[in-house]
């Protein structure tokens, strides 16, 4: 082989690794992906498969147990709540109020703190003492509580607990990705960046932030089981998703009431499903932490 | 040390500062803090009357300083459902979290520790899995559902267990537990980290260099020392569990500060919520001031690494 350019000595004969050859390695959670692709398959098509209308019931047929026991009828497969509403046309229905909320807050939550983690790495001085300051308090409320308070103050809806959610939970980001920045900004490309003459705006978003983005994902993800179960729990508590909208932490709260007559159905399936949605997440963010970034294995 | 207590304690108060700004901050912005201070139905004249009450009509920083006086002698406000002082209230329900808490801690600890040094002594191996799997349930099962189940088992069908209310040793055992076995996961993970380090350093591996035992080494050498940081953490997450008992002590109807919370939300008791808030916020920076002043005096590294 005879070297025509500086680009072929250093080229080595890397094979090109094949488009899903991630998921042969080995590791791969295959299982947390598929229990997740379904539940986002029935968030997407819930009015198509949901038998039932979720918010409206029968007062006839209230309280059916799941088919398979006495009582029960093919027509209310998983039974019915107080209302007589199909609990499984609610479940459906719920995962779609679960993923909306849980991805919107995330991703609320990681884009407020990556930005204020990068403003203050970056910059540092008076501007990150106050970031920092601001992101010390925060995290030393308990993140329920606050989310309560904030839910009080503003009045329960969807877009609020999102809102709320991610007020709640920037500072999470913010924490580890200054501690980021804080490194990247010393580098040689951050400082060559400099000695050319870019802007810190240029600097922060055409330099730093594409290599931050990877830890913010894999935060994300991690995070994502951990609002799930925020929501989950502000709409158990009632200062989350108003009813009739079927949330499953909203089910959970109804099916208390029947819990000591044994309507068992009603308490049992919506933590099924927040359990699987929250246990595949965390999965598939445990794996994605250890395949994205290796900085971030001892988090 | 003194100079690096004295920045500890500078920054706790900073964050105190902060925190009263935040919550005093959110509950004007977002509107007119009056209809969250009267009582809901109350008439145009009692929202008036509020407002000169509480000195709503006077400018922001005037506000802050009468909230701020307040504070000071331990006022957080008057209770619209109950008709007596927030603090009264807080100071009474406290009792019942702390027993709540440190059960729950028992439980957390009576697993977590165990099963983290069995991960870390068989790591890699079928316990550390099972460990592993452990604490990740244990960080996925929302505890109020734990809760629940538990109900549903222990108190519908066996019958073995009150499902609500307090005043017996029985009805702790399923809150308790309900709230444990979150911590149970952390305390685990961190046992097992803890020993893992322990087990891999010089005077382990002189104690075993002597010919002890190995059920010595892990119980005389090892365990003494990774017990350390584990029990420094369940300091910490004692107060944590204070504060964040709301949904488990609503699922079982335990009258500490949890359940006031959520009567406060339920009653639209603002001040009660507002209230809570407060001190969960600083009892947890407080307890953070502590365990870092704690860590300087054990350890010398820290405080001259700063």
């Amino acid at each position: 082989m005879t070297i025509t350019s500086p680009a072929d000595a250093v080229s080595f004969d890397v094979e090109r690794p094949a488009r899903f050859a991630f998921m042969r390695r080995g590791d791969f959670p295959l299982v947390p992906s598929l229990i997740f692709l379904v539940i986002a398959f029935v968030a997407v098509f819930a009015n198509v498969l949901a038998p039932h209308n979720p918010e409206i019931g029968s007062l006839t047929a209230r309280f059916k147990p799941p088919f398979w026991q006495t009582g029960g009828t093919a027509q209310y497969l998983l039974g019915t709540d107080q209302l007589g509403r199909d609990v499984l046309s609610r479940l459906i229905f719920g995962a779609r109020v679960s993923l909306v909320v849980g991805f919107t807050a995330v991703i609320f939550a990681g884009v407020l703190g990556t930005a204020l983690g990068i403003i203050s790495g970056y910059l540092g001085g008076w501007v990150d003492q106050v970031i920092m300051r601001l992101t010390d308090t925060w995290l030393a409320l308990p993140a329920l509580t606050f989310a309560i308070f904030l839910a009080a103050i503003v009045g329960p809806s969807m877009w609020n607990i999102v809102i709320i959610l991610g007020a709640v939970y920037w500072t999470r980001y913010a924490r580890v990705i200054r501690g980021e920045v804080l490194s990247l900004k010393e580098r040689e490309f951050v400082r060559l960046a400099i000695v050319a003459g870019c802007s810190k705006r240029t600097i922060m978003i055409r330099h730093i932030l594409p290599n931050v983005v990877n830890s913010a994902i894999v935060l994300g993800t991690l995070m994502l089981g951990v609002v799930i179960i925020a929501e989950a729990s502000l709409s158990f508590l009632g200062v989350g998703v108003p009813p009739p909208e079927p949330a499953w932490g909203l089910m959970l709260s109804d099916g208390k009431q029947g819990l000591m007559v044994g309507y068992w159905w009603l308490t049992v399936f919506p933590g099924c499903c927040i359990m699987l949605m929250v246990l595949s997440a965390n999965l598939l963010g445990d794996w994605l932490r250890v395949k994205l970034d290796p900085q971030l294995r001892q988090l | 040390m003194k100079q690096y207590i004295g920045r500890r304690v500078a920054y706790s108060l900073l964050s105190l500062f902060l925190l009263s700004l935040t919550i005093f901050f959110f509950v004007r912005v977002t509107g007119d803090p009056a209809a969250l201070l009267v009582e809901p139905g109350a008439s145009e004249a009692d929202i008036a009357a509020i407002h000169h009450q509480f000195g709503l009509d006077r400018p922001l920083w005037v506000q802050y300083g009468i909230f701020m006086s307040s504070l000071f002698h331990g006022d957080l406000g008057q209770s619209f459902y109950y008709r007596t002082p927030v603090m009264s209230l807080y100071l009474s329900r406290l009792p019942n979290s702390l027993i709540l808490a440190v059960v729950a801690m028992g439980f957390s600890l009576l697993i977590g520790i165990p099963s983290g040094i069995l991960a870390a002594v068989r790591v890699g191996r079928f316990w550390d899995s099972a460990g592993k799997t452990f604490a990740l349930l244990g960080l996925s099962l929302p505890s109020f559902w734990v809760g629940l189940v538990m109900i549903l088992f222990f108190s519908v069908y066996l019958r073995w267990l009150p499902s609500s209310g307090a005043g017996t040793p029985l009805h702790l055992i399923m809150p308790a537990f309900a709230l444990g076995w979150y911590f149970a996961a952390a305390h685990m993970r961190l046992t097992r980290s803890s020993m893992l380090e322990v087990l891999g350093s010089e005077y382990v591996k002189l104690a075993r260099i002597k010919g002890l035992p190995e059920s010595l080494v892990i119980a005389k050498h090892a365990f003494k020392n990774a017990l350390i940081p584990v029990l420094t953490l369940a300091g910490v997450n004692l107060v944590i569990m204070v504060n964040v008992a709301v949904v488990v002590e609503t699922v079982f109807a335990w009258p500490g500060i949890g359940r006031l919370l959520y009567e406060g939300i339920t009653f639209r008791d603002f001040p009660i919520v507002q209230g809570v808030v407060l001190m969960g916020g600083a009892m947890i920076v407080v307890v953070n001031l502590m365990v870092d002043i704690l860590y300087a005096v054990i350890d010398p590294r820290i405080r001259l690494g700063t």
